[in-house]
């Protein structure tokens, strides 16, 4: 049977992992490769690297990044941000990616995604979507762009489902209302979105504690569950997040 | 002990290179078939579509000499589409797609028989299932195996124990039959590991994505490459 994932998620700044880091082990707390094997001794499923400067002058360092992950890492990896256009996409599959994720530029111009999937399968292309409750509208959420700082008054249910159509392989999805609260997943959104679309969806935003990563599997229907300063923090370690989760009846990777 | 990676010009090599040279192997990534012919292993990775990958394999020279390499009894393991090139024919990116009884299916190796073909979007209750399959399912030995415990029968899994997680990101299934030394269910059950002969083996999953369980598959491949 297909295991649930836990994926680890790293921000990524000139080449550096910037959300703060306290494994007394690792030599070089900074180094998203050593982070990243880290989480792989921890049984992490795959890691994403969101490459949060994202402007031409850094692209350079992300692309090393991922090209180093290539020779060093055994487990799959996507990078995340900053990609326009197919060939800034190429030149992340050339350097060794398994997988890219798109979020504004696709949002601009949803083609991106075709074009990307066409090019390098959709197994490839990752849709990441950014998303916050609509005030008063009940199961409601709409997508934003630029790091969430732009609304666009799409609804992201159904641009989830334009981006499956497409041929996006996977949505990675965000609740802006829950990303650092530590209230656990937003698991109507998630829900609402898993429903929708025959692709998997991985949940992201809003990790505090144990629970929430079997809620988002039980009661949101994610077939992925993301998380970032609970495990660099060190606060959780991926094996325990997995013994949790199989202790609640979801098949994991142990 | 020289194990040629064939670059088919479809993707990035790397990992598998790394994977097998972190195993002990001694590796060489080429397109030029006299080198393929000289190696002393094969090791054909998975990038691309079968029809696309078995075209540029025969404008290359490359088909008639893995073929040859195959049936001599060098080491061999296909990963992936290069586990759908050992057989007959695949029906990926081939003019009638998704027609398995299709006359227009692209040519493989024809190491193995019958034909690669769509993986169902339904089990046989209806159930859907997401196609493609991606992410880590358990590989499982056929017979009377129980899971966990180890298969002493295929070399490849040396010490590993059935049951166990591997990557997998694929959207086209083998056929079936009795060269199947792994199998793993989704919408069907489905050939994860075939072999042919003693030393030529395929794995629908990627080892080389599939941490120490991978690395302990390749390790035992380079292990048959030494003791060939």
């Amino acid at each position: 049977m297909l295991a649930k994932r836990v994926i680890p998620c790293m921000d990524v700044k000139d080449g550096r992992v910037v959300k703060g880091v306290n494994f007394v082990n690792l030599r070089d707390a900074g180094d998203p490769i050593e982070l990243a094997q880290r989480y792989d001794e921890e049984r992490a499923d795959e890691v994403i690297f969101l490459d949060i400067t994202a402007t031409s002058d850094d692209r350079a360092t992300t692309v090393d990044l991922a090209s180093r992950a290539s020779e060093q890492l055994h487990l799959p990896y996507c990078v995340g941000g900053g990609f326009r256009s197919v060939a800034d996409i190429r030149t992340m599959i050339a350097a060794g990616a398994d997988k890219v994720s798109v979020n504004s530029a696709a949002v601009a111009d949803p083609s991106l995604i075709t074009s990307a999937a066409a090019a390098f399968g959709s197994q490839a292309i990752l849709c990441a979507i950014d998303a916050k409750h609509v005030a008063g509208a009940g199961d409601k959420w709409e997508v934003y762009v630029h790091g969430g700082r732009k609304a666009t008054g799409i609804d992201a249910v159904q641009w989830a489902q334009e981006a499956a159509r497409r041929g996006a392989g996977e949505i990675l999805l965000t609740s802006m209302d829950r990303d650092g609260s530590r209230d656990g997943f937003d698991c109507a959104l998630t829900r609402a979105v898993a429903r929708a679309v025959d692709i998997p969806v991985i949940a992201s935003g809003g990790v505090g504690k144990l629970e929430h990563f079997a809620q988002g599997v039980i009661e949101g229907e994610a077939d992925a569950v993301l998380a970032a300063s609970v495990f660099h923090f060190g606060e959780l370690t991926v094996r325990q997040v997995k013994e949790h989760m199989r202790a609640q009846g979801i098949p994991v990777r142990l | 002990m020289t194990i040629a990676v064939v670059d088919y010009h479809k993707g990035n090599l790397k990992s598998v290179e790394r994977g097998l040279a972190a195993a002990g192997g001694d590796v060489l990534v080429t397109d030029d078939a006299a080198a393929i012919a000289r190696a002393d292993a094969v090791v054909l990775p998975g990038v691309g579509a079968f029809a696309d990958a078995a075209a540029t394999m025969e404008a290359l020279g490359q088909a008639g000499v893995v073929r040859e390499r195959i049936a001599a009894g060098v080491p061999f393991l296909g990963i992936c589409l290069g586990m759908h090139l050992m057989f007959e024919e695949g029906v990926e990116g081939a003019p009638d797609e998704d027609d398995e009884s299709s006359t227009h299916n692209a040519r493989g190796l024809a190491v193995l028989p019958g034909v690669v073909g769509a993986m169902p979007k339904q089990d046989e209750q209806g159930l859907s299932y997401k196609v493609p399959h991606v992410g880590w399912n358990t590989v499982r030995f056929p017979g009377e195996r129980q899971e966990g415990e180890v298969d002493g029968s295929s070399p490849l899994f040396d010490g590993i124990p059935s049951g166990t997680y591997f990557y997998f990101t694929h959207g086209f299934i083998a056929p079936s039959g009795p060269f199947v030394v792994g199998e793993t269910a989704h919408s069907v059950t489905f050939p994860s590991a075939v072999r042919y002969g003693d030393a030529a083996f395929g794995v629908q999953f990627h080892p080389e994505k599939s941490s120490d369980a991978g690395a302990r598959l390749l390790r035992n491949f380079v292990s048959i490459v030494k003791g060939a």
